[in-house]
């Protein structure tokens, strides 16, 4: 410590912190939320002039209003929460998949070309499997592309995924455009016939969705902590050169794991178009792609976390349009809303990694 | 006693009465409707903005409280349009409006499922033929204001004739070898509602300048300011003297603004907003829509607890349609001859498709069925989800647009009209 006071020490430096304890994780976050709120309680009352609490209890019923809110609720979760397993393994292993956006798009798009040209020719179970396997394989598919690149030429993959994105909107927008033939838009997909719809279970389509995606998330999470795949992402993750010094054959993992994650993310596409909303168009994915990976990355991986951070943030985009919609107020103020309450909990994130340490404060004790 | 008891009695009598004409009074006024809103866009928008004006206007003319109108803003043409209809119906909701067309087919499957509100698709095509009661759709004959907005055009073009501005010395690539001017359209879609839409724009400048000839350049999007400019440049580029529009963006009129500005003899018609401000010298008029009398009918139609008709279409007739302020650069006399054209089509002596003015492949259009069906195009074949009466549109020597259902349906190609193959980069 002595010899950093004399010198130029500069006015902060940023220490990591130890392995921080249960309770230094949850009090930071609890205290970050309330700030946020409060901070947002002075936005809503001096900028918009409305009494926040009561907004705040409208932001509540966006999610909790009624009981088919909550299950919409329910099911944009696991939207999100499955592009964020999708990312997992993925970002385990160090590589920057930023392109799930695009690899779910490219399996909405494979399972919506099944339905239209396989509709009437398969009988309803059998549509469901092959509209499945071809979204995996098309997920997959997207996902390795960039990964046989990295592994063949180095490629950067994060502008690499993030490119695959755009020219996966495109041909989604050509295809709905040559599929909308006469009409004006595309409308739901085999109207007249259902065929390729998820049937209702309890009530509604999506529920297969929250089944299929509760499981997949176990299946990730064994697979990630217990199995010996899951056990070379990590250790490729950690560091090329001894994954290769204890023969892991990186580049074959590179591979096999963004197909993996390619697939998974296909699935989801699959399950939008079947479960959800019986269409494509660009908007298929909706963004989830890129807000799965503030999920994936707040969660540290954990699929139990990530369920809980995509539940937070599906509440606050429900709660933001409802607040929008109550109050007549545009998107723009109700982005600032969530805005506020998604940097106070991102930043404390590094708080709690992290600890200030002022030059004040290392003179004095040099004293 | 029988003084005090009669009193009562009559007391009772007028206080039931007052009541009773309190209680109508308010039914009347505004009552204890709710009206859900849908809209794809919000208040920055044009198109959506216009709606937004219609509906607050309608709600004021008939004392409808603004806690009585749950809006709900930049709802997508997916699964998000049919939660947002059954959201509103759940909270009590009793007519349900959506602005888009891309919501037709999610709002009717929230119409099934809730068979005591009214569902209304905006520019919806199928609500006659889906079987659905409450299930409705509406449109203007905004074909009438882009024939009144070709009027304005036309005679620019003949005071550019006439005066001498425009000439084959001046601007050699703005007439083809017959000698005919060209004029330009920049559309958004190559379907009916467009095609509709730039034949009466074209049919309004024939009346004025008969020998016209007009390029068609599509965009593939209802708002895309760049694609629109570069359109309307193209056509520019091509020889064409005045662009008009089927887009929503202010992009095709600043782009001419820009090449007036730099010596080429163009001008620009808009559509839906007032264009001015984006092109002061260049843009001539705008043809618009005024939503607000269809949300009165609708609106005041269920507060009486009637039944809204199934495909509403109205134009000059009733005020639905009208051209926006006339710019500067119009052509002297132009105000006196467009309050003539909108008599003429409001009492229905002018008919905008009349079969007399325009030709397919050179002869008179005498017979043109329109089948009414909702088709699936998706898998390549049309697969009939909603099927339909093939009705003949052509009746008393003109083709009757808007009147078999609310949607146009004019998708003839007429002579004169060429349509770009390849649509704008």
């Amino acid at each position: 410590m002595k010899e950093m006071v004399t010198g130029k020490e500069p006015f902060v430096r940023i220490i990591k912190r130890d392995v921080p304890s249960k309770k230094d994780q949850v009090i930071p976050r609890v205290l970050a939320i309330l700030a946020a709120l409060v901070v947002d309680a002075l936005f809503i009352f001096f900028v918009t002039g409305l009494n926040p609490f009561a907004v705040y209890g409208v932001m509540f019923q966006g999610t909790f209003g009624t009981s088919i809110r909550f299950s919409w609720a329910l099911r944009d979760l696991v939207t999100l929460l499955c592009i964020g397993i999708a990312l997992a393994p993925a970002f385990k292993m160090r590589f920057w998949n930023v392109g799930a956006e695009g690899q779910v798009l490219m399996g909405a798009l494979a399972t919506a070309l099944c339905m239209v040209y396989l509709g009437g020719a398969l009988p309803t179970a059998l549509l469901l499997v092959v509209m499945c396997l071809a979204s995996l394989l098309a997920g997959a598919l997207w996902g390795w592309i960039p990964a046989f690149f990295k592994a063949k030429w180095n490629t950067n993959e994060t502008l690499f995924t993030l490119m695959m994105n755009y020219v996966a909107t495109s041909i989604v927008a050509c295809a709905t455009n040559i599929m909308r033939g006469q009409a004006s838009s595309l409308g739901k997909l085999n109207m007249g016939t259902q065929a390729g719809w998820f049937p209702s279970l309890l009530g509604q389509r999506y529920n297969i969705n929250i089944i299929v995606v509760t499981l997949v998330m176990f299946l990730m999470f064994f697979y990630l902590k217990y199995s010996k795949q899951g056990y070379e992402i990590s250790v490729v993750g950690e560091s090329e050169n001894t994954a290769r010094y204890v023969g892991i054959r990186v580049k074959r993992v590179l591979m096999r794991t963004m197909c993996i994650s390619g697939a998974i993310c296909g699935l989801c596409g699959f399950l939008i178009v079947a479960g959800k909303d019986q269409t494509i168009s660009t908007n298929t994915a909706g963004g989830n792609g890129f807000t799965a990976i503030i999920v994936a990355w707040m969660a540290k991986f954990n699929p139990f976390y990530m369920a809980l951070i995509s539940f937070l943030l599906v509440f606050l985009s429900r709660g933001a349009s409802e607040i929008a919609s109550a109050y007549g107020l545009n998107d723009f103020a109700v982005d600032i809303i969530t805005g506020i309450i998604l940097f106070f909990l991102l930043g404390c994130e590094f708080f709690i990694q992290y600890r200030l340490v002022f030059r004040e404060k290392t003179r004095k004790e040099a004293q | 006693m029988k003084k005090l008891l009669s009193f009562i009695l009559a007391a009772a009598v007028v206080f039931s009465m007052t009541a009773c004409s309190g209680e109508k009074k308010s039914a009347e006024d505004g009552g204890n409707i709710k009206i859900g809103v849908i809209l794809v866009g919000d208040d920055t928008e044009g198109y959506t903005a216009a709606h937004i004006e219609g509906i607050k206007k309608a709600a004021q003319a008939l004392n409808v409280a603004d806690d009585q109108i749950i809006w709900k803003y930049k709802v997508e043409e997916n699964s998000n349009c049919y939660e947002a209809a059954v959201d509103l119906a759940g909270a009590g909701c009793d007519v349900i409006f959506s602005n888009s067309y891309g919501h037709q087919t999610f709002m009717a499957q929230a119409a099934e499922e809730y068979p005591d509100v009214t569902f209304v698709s905006m520019t919806g095509d199928f609500a006659a033929v889906s079987g659905l009661d409450n299930f409705k759709n509406a449109f203007t004959k905004v074909f009438e204001s882009r024939y009144v907005s070709g009027v304005v055009a036309g005679l620019k073009l003949k005071e550019l004739l006439e005066e001498g501005i425009l000439t084959e010395d001046v601007q050699p690539d703005s007439f083809d070898a017959d000698g005919n001017v060209k004029i330009g359209y920049v559309g958004a879609y190559s379907y009916a509602e467009v095609v509709s839409g730039y034949t009466a724009f074209y049919l309004g400048v024939k009346s004025i300048v008969d020998n016209v000839v007009m390029e068609v350049k599509y965009t593939n999007s209802w708002f895309d300011i760049d694609k629109e400019a570069a359109a309307a440049e193209a056509l520019v580029a091509n020889g064409c003297v005045i662009i008009s529009q089927h887009a929503d963006s202010t992009g095709a009129p600043a782009a001419i603004q820009k090449l007036l500005d730099n010596g080429t003899i163009c001008y620009s018609v808009g559509y839906n907003i007032d264009m001015l401000e984006t092109a002061p010298t260049a843009a001539l008029t705008s043809a618009t829509n005024t939503w607000s009398v269809y949300y009165t009918y609708a609106i005041g139609t269920v507060l009486k607890g009637e039944d809204i008709m199934p495909d509403w279409a109205e134009g000059y007739e009733q005020d639905a349609v009208a051209i926006t302020k006339l710019g500067e650069s119009c052509a002297e006399g132009t105000a006196e001859k467009v309050a003539e054209v909108e008599e003429q089509l409001k009492n229905g002596s002018l008919k905008v498709f009349d079969t007399a003015t325009f030709t397919v492949d050179g002869k008179k259009v005498t017979s043109a069925p329109v089948d009414l069906s909702y088709y699936d195009y998706s898998s390549g074949a049309p697969v009939v989800v909603y099927a339909g009466d093939t009705e003949e549109a052509i009746s008393g020597g003109a083709f009757e647009e808007s009147t078999l259902r609310s949607a146009p349906y004019f998708a003839l190609r007429i002579d004169g009209i060429t349509e770009d193959a390849e649509p704008v980069e």
